[in-house]
């Protein structure tokens, strides 16, 4: 008797269960068939596969890019920034951000919240962005963009940013600083959109932000205790080398996934990119060999970080052969920034995010207005090699705009954190290192000799003021 | 009994156990290490910044042995260990007051 009823409910509960998916089938295939006539198959493969490859990027490329040059103690931590990176961004590109960077314009500088939740956003293109492939994919391929530039800013304060401190300050930049800029550079009449500045894959929205924030970040956090002083090296370099390779790998769909089809500009930005990166990887190398005597492996990594940032605006409009140039220039320029101003400046950007980046960034937005033609992309403009100057002076504009938004954008939102929130960790907190201190691990632990997994019940525990701390 | 410690190159680690391991000492414990002595450190260069490494890693053999055998020992240490340049390391030997072996609670030099 009981177990008829028992089977009664759980079938009607299994029919319940499929009435929404039955009404969802109907819904999706209405869907196809609107969409049927404009979606390009080839184009939209591609661009999700884009997607995917700029996911690849943050998790695990620059995970471990930047988590093998820090120490030790901090890889965890490291890890982490880039990791939430991907956690927090993703949900607040979906809520929010989307809409604030790409929704209907407001005054030429920001989108408005029509867009908030993906309202509106189907799977039907959208062609003021992407007229083949569905508006979703546009926007997951976007959102790949919105999660790599605040971990990219990571590098600059790894190593002693709280990790509560930067939660708060992943969601506020990401809000204030990256969707407004986005949107001007790239939303539907946003400002620098229609002055004519060229930006193909982000140049000046993601590297320059970047970069450029990473160096009041690590200006106003202040340098991590013992710098100068106690040795900073990496700790491992096979993941140093192994997260720059996956960033390269991936940055064939931040660069040719930026055409947004299966078409010869994907193939002309792929191309461009590969030949950007391996020549400013030889530069760098080039440069310290002759400056330290040693061509090393960590040089080879760096460069061709530094090349794939610089020809990231240029990727749309450049040929082969400027590409080789803007590479050369961007390894020998980088390494100079990193290995000999920073030195000479001493500030601590601790993995480098503004010699590579905002450095990077800058001279690629500058190529771009040299070296652009329009026989590569007739949307494009002929830069200053190509007889027309003006294009320079945009770039220029572009270039003076997002280094001032970044700068105040960074420094208010720091500032504002700070009055509820301490930024960084205490000497102490360093001293152990923020793996255990915020997060209560340790990466590698073959040195645990002893441990009791059902609490310190036996071995009481010795506890010092300062180790034992929650991150709040 | 004597503890002999030799601080000696990474590189000359195979040499000396296999040498010591020949003449009949089977029983050693080996250690990575780092320290300094009259070697110089060296400079590594991250991204153009350098760092003069000071403390240099070395491998710390130590073993038990009779004392008879102490000099010959110490005579194939330096034969396998040296190459003639600064930091080729140290041997100290020290007196041992006893030696117990813990399965079998056996003392003396029977147990090393």
């Amino acid at each position: 008797m009981k177990n008829r009823l028992l089977r009664t409910i759980l079938m009607a509960t299994a029919f319940i269960m499929t009435v929404p998916a039955l009404a969802w089938a109907e819904e999706s295939a209405e869907a196809v068939v609107e969409t049927a006539a404009t979606v390009d198959t080839g184009d939209t493969a591609w661009v999700l596969a884009s997607a995917a490859l700029v996911m690849l990027m943050t998790l695990p490329g620059l995970a471990l890019f930047y988590g093998g040059l820090a120490r030790k103690k901090n890889v965890l931590s490291t890890i982490m920034y880039s990791f939430f990176a991907m956690v927090l961004i993703s949900l607040q590109w979906s809520l929010w951000g989307y809409s604030l960077a790409f929704g209907p314009d407001v005054n030429h500088i920001i989108g408005n919240l029509d867009w908030v939740g993906l309202k509106s956003v189907g799977l039907v293109p959208n062609p003021d962005y992407s007229a083949t492939i569905p508006h979703q994919a546009f926007m997951i391929f976007q959102m790949m963009f919105a999660v790599i530039t605040p971990a990219l800013i990571s590098g600059a304060f790894a190593e002693r940013m709280r990790f509560p401190a930067f939660m708060a300050f992943l969601l506020l930049w990401a809000t204030f600083v990256y969707d407004p800029v986005a949107h001007w550079v790239w939303g539907v009449d946003g400002w620098l959109r229609n002055l004519g500045a060229l930006d193909f894959a982000g140049g000046t929205v993601v590297h320059i932000l970047s970069g450029v924030s990473g160096l009041v970040a690590c200006l106003v956090l202040g340098k991590r205790k013992g710098f100068g002083n106690e040795p900073m090296i990496p700790h491992n370099l096979p993941f140093t080398v192994l997260g720059a390779a996956l960033l390269w790998f991936g940055w064939f769909g931040f660069n040719a996934g930026s055409a947004l089809g299966a078409n010869g500009l994907a193939a002309s930005a792929f191309v461009v990119t590969h030949l950007a990166t391996a020549a400013a990887a030889f530069s760098w190398v080039v440069a310290e060999w002759i400056h330290h005597g040693k061509p090393t492996t960590l040089g080879a990594a760096s460069g061709a970080v530094a090349g794939l940032v610089a020809i990231t605006p240029a990727s749309g409009f450049v040929e082969p052969l400027p590409a080789i140039i803007i590479g050369l220039v961007a390894g020998a320029v980088c390494y100079i920034a990193v290995g000999v101003v920073k030195a000479k400046l001493r500030y601590d950007d601790a993995l480098d995010a503004f010699g590579v980046h905002g450095i990077g960034g800058t001279w690629g937005a500058i190529a771009t207005g040299l070296f652009a033609t329009t026989t590569v992309n007739e949307l494009g403009a002929d830069g200053l090699f190509y007889g027309n100057a003006g294009l320079l002076g945009k770039q220029f504009i572009a270039i003076g705009a997002s280094w001032a938004m970044a700068i105040a954008g960074t420094f208010v939102i720091l500032k504002v954190i700070s009055i509820f929130i301490k930024l960084s960790a205490t000497d102490e907190e360093q001293d152990t290192g923020l793996d255990f201190t915020q997060h209560g691990e340790d990466a590698y632990t073959d040195f645990v000799l002893s441990a009791s997994p059902f609490g310190s019940a036996s071995i009481p525990a010795v506890k010092t003021s300062s180790e034992v701390k929650p991150a709040l | 009994m004597t503890k002999i410690e030799c601080i000696l190159r990474p590189g000359k680690l195979e040499n000396v156990k296999e040498a010591i391991n020949q003449f009949g000492i089977h029983g050693m414990t080996v250690t990575q290490v780092i320290g300094c002595g009259l070697q110089k450190g060296r400079t590594e260069v991250y991204r153009g910044t350098e760092y003069s490494i000071n403390l240099l890693p070395k491998i710390k053999m130590e073993m038990v042995v009779p004392d008879k055998d102490v000099e010959a020992i110490v005579k194939l240490v330096i034969e396998n260990a040296r190459t003639g340049e600064v930091g080729d390391g140290k041997i100290f030997t020290y007196k041992i007051d006893n030696a117990v072996r813990i399965r079998t609670g056996e003392t003396g030099e029977i147990a090393i």
